[in-house]
């Protein structure tokens, strides 16, 4: 069988990816001999790192800068998620980049294996649409857990560029585009009184299921704006709960659902995050109700 | 409204909001010396940090744990320990509308000279962050004082 064959390889390149990847970034960021730990972000304020590889919650980018630098440094995380629905699986992985706390850089795959659905499309069981996703983001103003005086939230902007690897069959299905670029503002807010951070996130986009199937149709090409939307509560230093909102177009024949979860994330040390999460994404294709469970592990510095 | 590439209309947002966060921290910079004698706002949080006693031994904690982190220990080995430790009492029992008047100068006075950067000031919320958990001060009240002191960040960060 190819299918988990391929699965497995891609796994092997990113996880190998994201080691290369950290130790070469080792020695950018600040640490000494007998340190406790590395400065940073108060533990988990800094998010997760979201499907497409952004620094945020698991399905929608924050404002926040990944990584665990502060405004002097740079900092990196590498990310590995797997997110198995009732019909599909989706793996994905990916490095990013922070710097100085106001710039944050990234590049994930992401593999969508459609398993016995693709069997029953026609495709043959286990065909995987592959997407590269090339991320940008800029702090623009605020700072999420400092300003507890004020209402200012910290607010970025960003970019997500998408390519994905099914050109001929997507275009077969009278879907426009194999390339896509979403374009989101996201503003951030921890309130400390409550132990709350909350975070809308307002994206531009045309993808079809985030990309996976596409951008836009023949019929449809136009940017539409979605609304994500992220509330965790911050149980302990290193444990926090939350739940996540994420609004879908509808460019395709199917309608397409938006997208919920709920999620636990623990942090044991300030160099790695686990978040477990349950996710309800709806209609798939031709596969409806499909629920998630969402497992992902995060290292950075 | 001018649609270049069908997605300009999302720059406009950017810059109200932008705008209003220029707008919104120039007004909270200014209101940082007012905030300084900011309180909780829940009465029990005294009592949660073991009140004056517990505060005692948090902030001796506090200390060690400055001098040990060789992020913060340049800015504490060479002052009067005991005076900042009793200083930083009375200013959290303050914050904790416990039944204290802080006396010592403004944070924007104290450390004006210091050279504080954000990685030293992090450091800094850390170590307290332990202390607090070694008193076993529970996590929500820790975060209930920690937003009282935040805003001094504007003041006690000069790089």
């Amino acid at each position: 069988m190819k299918s988990p064959y391929r699965a497995f390889e891609s796994i092997k390149v990113g996880a190998a990816a994201s080691l290369v990847g950290i130790s070469l970034l080792s020695g950018l960021a600040w640490a000494e001999e007998g340190d406790v730990t590395f400065s940073s972000k108060l533990l988990l304020t800094g998010g997760v790192t979201n499907i497409e590889g952004s620094a945020g919650g698991g399905l929608t980018p924050w404002a926040v800068i990944g990584g665990n630098g502060t405004k002097e440094q740079v900092g990196a995380s590498a990310f590995y998620t797997n997110v198995r629905a009732n019909d599909y699986t989706l793996n994905t992985g990916g490095v990013l980049l922070g710097i100085y706390d106001r710039v944050e850089l990234s590049v994930a795959q992401q593999k969508f294996n459609t398993r016995e659905v693709g069997g029953l499309l026609g495709l043959g069981n286990g065909y995987t649409f592959t997407q590269k996703i090339y991320g940008a983001k800029l702090r623009l103003v605020g700072d999420a857990v400092l300003e507890q005086d004020s209402w200012l939230p910290q607010i970025s902007v960003g970019f997500q560029h998408k390519e994905n690897d099914r050109g001929d069959l997507l275009r077969a299905l009278g879907i426009k585009h194999d390339k896509g670029t979403d374009y989101y503002v996201a503003a951030t807010k921890l309130f400390l009184n409550t132990s709350i951070l909350v975070n809308g996130t307002v994206r531009m986009t045309k993808a079809n299921q985030t990309g996976i199937l596409g951008f836009g149709t023949n019929t449809k090409d136009k940017y539409e704006a979605m609304f994500e939307g992220s509330i965790a509560y911050l149980a302990r230093k290193d444990l926090a709960f939350g739940v996540e909102f994420r609004q879908k177009p509808d460019n395709l024949g199917f309608k397409e659902d938006n997208w919920y979860d709920l999620f636990v994330a623990y942090a044991p040390t300030k160099n790695v995050s686990v978040t477990l999460a349950y996710a309800n994404l709806g209609n798939i294709v031709i596969k409806d109700k499909q629920r998630a469970t969402y497992l992902s592990l995060q290292v950075g510095f | 409204m001018l649609r270049i590439l069908g997605f300009v209309p999302i720059f406009v947002p950017i810059f109200v909001l932008t705008a209003a966060g220029i707008i919104l921290s120039g007004a909270a910079v200014t209101q940082v010396a007012a905030q300084e004698g900011a309180k909780v706002s829940d009465a029990s949080a005294f009592k949660e940090f073991g009140e004056k006693a517990g505060l005692i031994k948090i902030m001796d904690d506090f200390m060690l744990g400055l001098l040990k982190d060789t992020r913060t220990k340049s800015y504490f080995e060479g002052v009067d320990q005991k005076h900042v430790k009793e200083m930083l009492v009375d200013q959290f029992c303050e914050a904790l509308q416990g039944p204290c008047v802080y006396k010592g100068a403004q944070m924007g006075a104290i450390h004006k000279e210091m050279g504080v950067n954000r990685e030293a000031f992090n450091a800094l919320v850390e170590q307290l962050q332990f202390a607090m958990d070694k008193n076993s001060v529970p996590f929500a009240t820790q975060n209930k004082l920690l937003a009282v002191l935040a805003p001094m960040h504007r003041v006690i960060i000069t790089k």
